[in-house]
């Protein structure tokens, strides 16, 4: 995991996440999921690329499912990105790195 | 960047990954550019109980790990990327990355498959929020939950049969009242009391879409027209697969389903090689497309031997 990319927990995400004054990007993933471990190297990739630009959450569902149930979170991999607290917008599936890019920039 | 190679693989599932070791092993330094699904189909299964050598079985994403190590071992370089662009028109051929242009004497396609949707506008919209096309990746969010699946083929029977351990009732959706399947993952499904059929009959609407999540099916009984509505969480859709042959439309010669057409792994282009489910619209096994991705690297390796020959024969003279 590049160290642009932090891991996430139910404790600190309100601190870290919704307070964030960047936009944040939170990938939802777990360790069995095929598709997950396709996009890790992608969301490492374009963390360390766009770091000026948004901050980047791993949430490991397994481990936090009360963050999966509250964002409903009903297939994975799961990137939503935060604004201000707010969910601006999510995906699901593994994407590619142009296509991570522009879910940030563009939506 | 641009990439000068002997042998450019597209693909990383069973097909591309033995292309690569015996190409590897050859001394050619293949380049795999491992697509968008690396480690393909096998990645999103759970149990493979049909690769020889295996007794026990083994889980789909160690399989593909364990391939991905066995062709790096022998020198196989892995691009972390999608093929964007091919130009098959003139040889050395051109293949175009987000970031790079590699230029390859030879190509084998290893591009697989990727799964069918039924086309309906609810499934797209509901797609990640109760709708899944796969069972190992979104299965654990249906815990105690009434789920459906859409298919009657391996896939569908060991999906269904995967998602009671976590599911309280799945039920299979099939347009047939025979299984494409094979025999043992139909008894499986039939013997586990949590799995129900509804057969002849198909999706005909996914609710609820103003919602926002999946809260029920209409299913349409082909035998009677009949249309009944039932209660769902999730639908995952196992209805098979088409070959991902986009890039090649218009350079290669495609059958009428849109596969790679191929005499052995040749395809109509001289240089250019395909192996796995990209060109079998028959086997579609693991195993099948090891050993069309073996067999395309040994055509590889004999076609840039003999034209190393001439080469050789004509400097002589």
């Amino acid at each position: 995991m590049s160290t642009a990319v932090k891991p996430e927990t139910e404790q600190t995400f309100e601190a870290n996440v919704l307070k964030s004054d960047k936009p944040a990007l939170v990938d939802f993933w777990a360790s069995w999921c095929g598709p997950c471990r396709q996009l890790a190297p992608t969301i490492d990739a374009v963390a360390a690329e766009l770091e000026s630009e948004v901050s980047v959450f791993k949430v490991n569902v397994d481990e936090n499912p009360n963050l999966a149930r509250t964002y409903k979170i009903q297939s994975i991999p799961a990137l939503i990105l935060f604004k201000d607290g707010a969910e601006l917008r999510r995906a699901t599936g593994n994407i590619s790195k142009q296509q991570v890019v522009d879910f940030i920039q563009k939506g | 960047m641009s990439i000068r190679k002997k042998v450019t693989i597209l693909g990383s599932g069973s097909a591309g990954l033995t292309a690569a070791i015996y190409a590897a092993r050859a001394n050619l330094e293949p380049m795999v550019i491992q697509g968008l699904q690396a480690g393909g189909q096998l990645t999103i299964t759970s149990d493979v109980e049909n690769f020889p050598g295996f007794p026990q079985g083994i889980l789909g994403p160690e399989l593909m790990e364990s391939m991905h190590k066995q062709a790096e071992r022998f020198g196989t370089q892995f691009v972390y990327d999608n093929a964007e662009s091919v130009d098959l028109s003139s040889r050395p051929f051109k293949i175009k990355t987000s970031s790079d242009e590699i230029i390859t004497d030879v190509l084998i396609i290893g591009t697989g498959a990727s799964a069918k949707l039924l086309g309906l506008e609810s499934e797209t919209k509901l797609m990640g929020h109760g709708v899944s096309a796969c069972a190992t990746c979104d299965g654990f969010f249906f815990r105690d939950r009434e789920v459906f699946v859409v298919g009657g083929g391996d896939t569908a029977l060991e999906e269904a049969t995967f998602l009671t351990r976590f599911a309280s009732k799945v039920t299979v959706v099939h347009r047939r009242d025979s299984f494409r399947a094979s025999a043992i993952m139909v008894k499986r499904a039939k013997e586990n009391e949590k799995v129900h059929f509804i057969l002849d009959s198909v999706v005909e609407e996914i609710d609820d879409v103003a919602a926002g999540e999946v809260t029920g099916l209409k299913i349409r009984n082909l035998k009677t027209n009949e249309i009944t509505e039932h209660k769902a969480d999730g639908v995952f859709i196992a209805i098979g697969h088409q070959p991902t042959t986009e890039l090649f439309k218009g350079q290669l010669e495609l059958t009428e389903n849109g596969y790679i057409k191929t005499n052995g792994v040749k395809t109509s282009v001289k240089g250019v090689f395909a192996a796995g489910d990209v060109q079998d619209e028959v086997y579609k096994q693991a195993i099948t497309a090891a050993g069309t991705g073996c067999m395309a690297a040994l055509e590889a390796q004999w076609l840039l031997e003999a034209e190393e020959e001439e080469v050789r024969e004509q400097k002589a003279l």
